[in-house]
């Protein structure tokens, strides 16, 4: 087990090098010239000693390979951003400033973290619990009118795209009759009544339309996995139906389910930037865009770093969640 | 194992229902015309793939809808809003305009959906076809020359699924933008669909690639395989005139399975605003242009909303019934 855990993280570690000599190599090589942009906020023209004076501030005057060098080594022990009077201390985990509003990285990464993290742990809590159960009874149930209804709702709501299902529930729940009102983002420190509020809308968006495809999944699986000898057998001899379907079935059954949900809670936690757009949130995904849009390379950097994280993090405790939930997989 | 009924099960469910009918004097049936026959069996295929076939034959007949109509994608009707920019009437909807008119702008909607559809299929088709072509060749020639190849392939592929799509698109776009055409030049109209097609490309292709990859590994070993490669063939010729016309089905499989996907991801982008630019149509950006409007003209955003969510059905529950066909587990 042991020896399978380091060698999948080493694997994650390996990867996750390559996306980030691989993103820096690619922002960094393109000639923005961030200095200009920075000094390009007050309406003057620039310089060439201000944007000089700005990339040495920035540490944007040494070779790429050492830039490359000083930005990893800021994410674990922390750097000194520039030289001289206008060096700044930057505490690890530093990702660096914004070209735009000078602002660490880290900081706003802290601030809209948060946004997504509660908007994915809540979708997934809706689309767990309704998918995989509506997908089981539908198994349990085959051919029966409840089973043709899931069966046709999970196959229209599998195509339908949160560009409509969003929208839609802000015209129906938000505009039209006004049981609630347009979302705004409350820290669950401040009060976590305003913020599950403000989150019913995505939760349900997000969670509403990925529950379809899990409903197919999980009934596809629990049908294949009824069909199999194991159960009969436990059937066979005696036990009740619920221990078997609850205690036998559902185990095997439940594991390309995880595989499944955990690849897609790493991909939604770098970002649900549909999602964060229709419902007006300014999490993660919102963020990347914005600073994309702006050129603003230090923010992106940042948020497709940590976005490649949880994609890798997530693929090793899928892994390892593998093991422990199916018996018949072996480590060695 | 020859070329034959594999390449017409791919022409047949390429062209779908209109296919040519199996004939009945023949006593033995190729496995192409077995999937032929069970398509048109099938009564959802036969209904999507009717839809599909309207939604291409409006995309690929916008000029001439355009004429008969009366209206093009870039006329205004200004004395059709009221002060406000709002349309008159009901949103807008009389003879002339059928679906209504734009707020603010004052489009007419109707024919910015043709040709927002056209805008759509034409990424769509071609970044899948592009996607599929780069997926065999990798995934056939990893899988057959296997060692350091295949281990190069593997890691590459491992290393596009950790990359962040949507966060990467919006770092890359504004970026390539940037560098091809600096911070105030005129765009081309051809560089953004082009952009986004090779975004897709880049990113798509591991499914495919995996895929081909894992059938090529059981098929190497077999007979034919190995006959051709006794009897002297080239690599080209083992790979793409032994191997490959065995992998139609499940290629073609991914292959109508990944359009519905792109025109997903190519309607997100723009309505994020980093896919198709104005002035030309498309279904993302009609969304994002009528999210604006949502509270006072609801119908426009469930009008383009529900167009892309027809197209992605319809593109979906073909691909199911493609699937179905040509699965060799069905019962003959």
């Amino acid at each position: 087990m042991l020896r399978f855990l380091v060698k999948k993280i080493l694997l994650a570690l390996t990867t996750l090098a390559a996306v980030s000599v691989l993103t820096f190599g690619l922002f960094f090589v393109v000639p923005t010239n961030p200095a200009e942009l920075m000094c390009g906020q007050g309406k003057t023209v620039c310089s060439a000693e201000r944007v000089a004076m700005i990339e040495r501030r920035m540490g944007l005057d040494q070779p790429i390979h050492k830039q490359y060098v000083d930005f990893m080594r800021g994410i674990f022990v922390g750097r000194t951003i520039g030289s001289g009077e206008t060096a700044r201390e930057c505490p690890a985990p530093c990702l660096g400033y914004s070209f735009r509003s000078d602002e660490p990285v880290m900081n706003i990464v802290a601030r809209t973290l948060p946004v997504t993290l509660s908007i994915v742990s809540g979708a997934a809590v809706v689309w767990l619990v309704l998918g995989v159960s509506i997908g089981m009874i539908s198994a349990l149930r085959q051919g029966t009118v409840f089973d043709r209804i899931a069966v046709g709702t999970s196959l229209v709501g599998a195509s339908m795209p949160i560009l409509l299902f969003g929208p839609l529930l802000l015209i129906v729940l938000v505009y039209e009759t006004g049981l609630l009102s347009y979302p705004r983002y409350t820290p669950i420190t401040e009060n976590p009544l305003a913020w599950a509020s403000a989150l019913v809308l995505p939760w349900f968006a997000l969670g509403f339309l990925n529950s379809a495809t899990y409903a197919r999944l999980a009934r596809a699986q629990m049908l294949e996995t009824l069909s199999e000898d194991f159960v009969r057998t436990a059937r066979a001899k005696g036990l009740p139906k619920l221990a078997v379907y609850a205690r036998h079935a559902l185990r095997a059954a439940i594991t390309p389910i995880v595989t499944i949900a955990g690849l897609d809670i790493g991909i939604y936690l770098g970002g649900t930037v549909i999602t964060e757009t229709v419902f007006g949130f300014t999490g993660l995904g919102k963020t990347a865009l914005n600073a994309a849009l702006n050129l603003d390379m230090p923010i992106v950097m940042a948020t497709v770093l940590l976005a490649a994280v949880f994609v890798v993090a997530a693929n090793v405790v899928v892994d390892v969640l593998y093991a422990v939930i199916d018996p018949r997989v072996r480590l060695n | 194992m020859t070329v034959t009924p594999a390449e017409q099960a791919a022409e047949a469910a390429a062209v779908g229902a209109g296919g040519v009918g199996p004939e009945r004097e023949l006593i033995g049936r190729s496995p192409g015309r077995l999937a032929l026959m069970r398509l048109r069996r099938d009564r959802v295929a036969i209904v999507s793939g009717a839809m599909l076939l309207v939604f291409i034959l409006v995309a690929v007949c916008a000029p001439l809808i355009e004429r008969l109509y009366g209206v093009g994608p870039l006329d205004r009707f200004p004395d059709r809003l009221d002060a406000n920019g709002f349309p008159l009437g009901y949103a807008g909807v009389d003879a002339d305009h059928w679906l209504g008119i734009q707020p603010g702008i004052g489009r007419d909607i109707f024919i910015q959906i043709v040709y927002g559809l056209r805008t759509s299929l034409m990424i769509a088709f071609t970044g899948a076809t592009l996607t599929l072509i780069l997926g065999i060749v990798l995934g056939i020639v990893a899988g057959y020359l296997g060692g350091w190849v295949d281990a190069v392939i593997t890691w590459v592929l491992d290393l596009v699924l950790a990359f962040p799509f949507y966060i990467f698109c919006f770092a890359m776009v504004p970026l390539a933008v940037h560098q091809f055409y600096g911070p105030r030049d005129q765009e081309s109209v051809w560089f953004r669909p082009a952009l986004l097609v090779l975004i897709f490309v880049l990113f798509n292709w591991t499914s495919t690639a995996r895929l081909v990859r894992g059938q090529v590994l059981s098929l190497r070993e077999r007979e034919f395989v190995e006959a051709a490669r006794a009897s002297g063939a080239g690599l080209g010729h083992l790979l793409f005139r032994q191997l490959l016309p065995n992998l139609w089905a499940p290629i073609l499989v991914t292959y109508s399975l990944n359009l519905p996907s792109l025109v997903t991801a190519e309607a997100a982008l723009s309505f994020l605003g980093i896919g198709v630019l104005e002035p030309t149509p498309d279904l993302g950006r009609l969304i994002s242009d009528s999210v604006l409007y949502i509270r006072d003209v609801p119908s426009f955003t469930i009008v383009g909303g529900t167009t892309l969510f027809l197209l992605v059905l319809a593109f979906n529950l073909f691909g199911d019934a493609v699937r179905d066909a040509l699965d060799p587990k069905s019962t003959r």
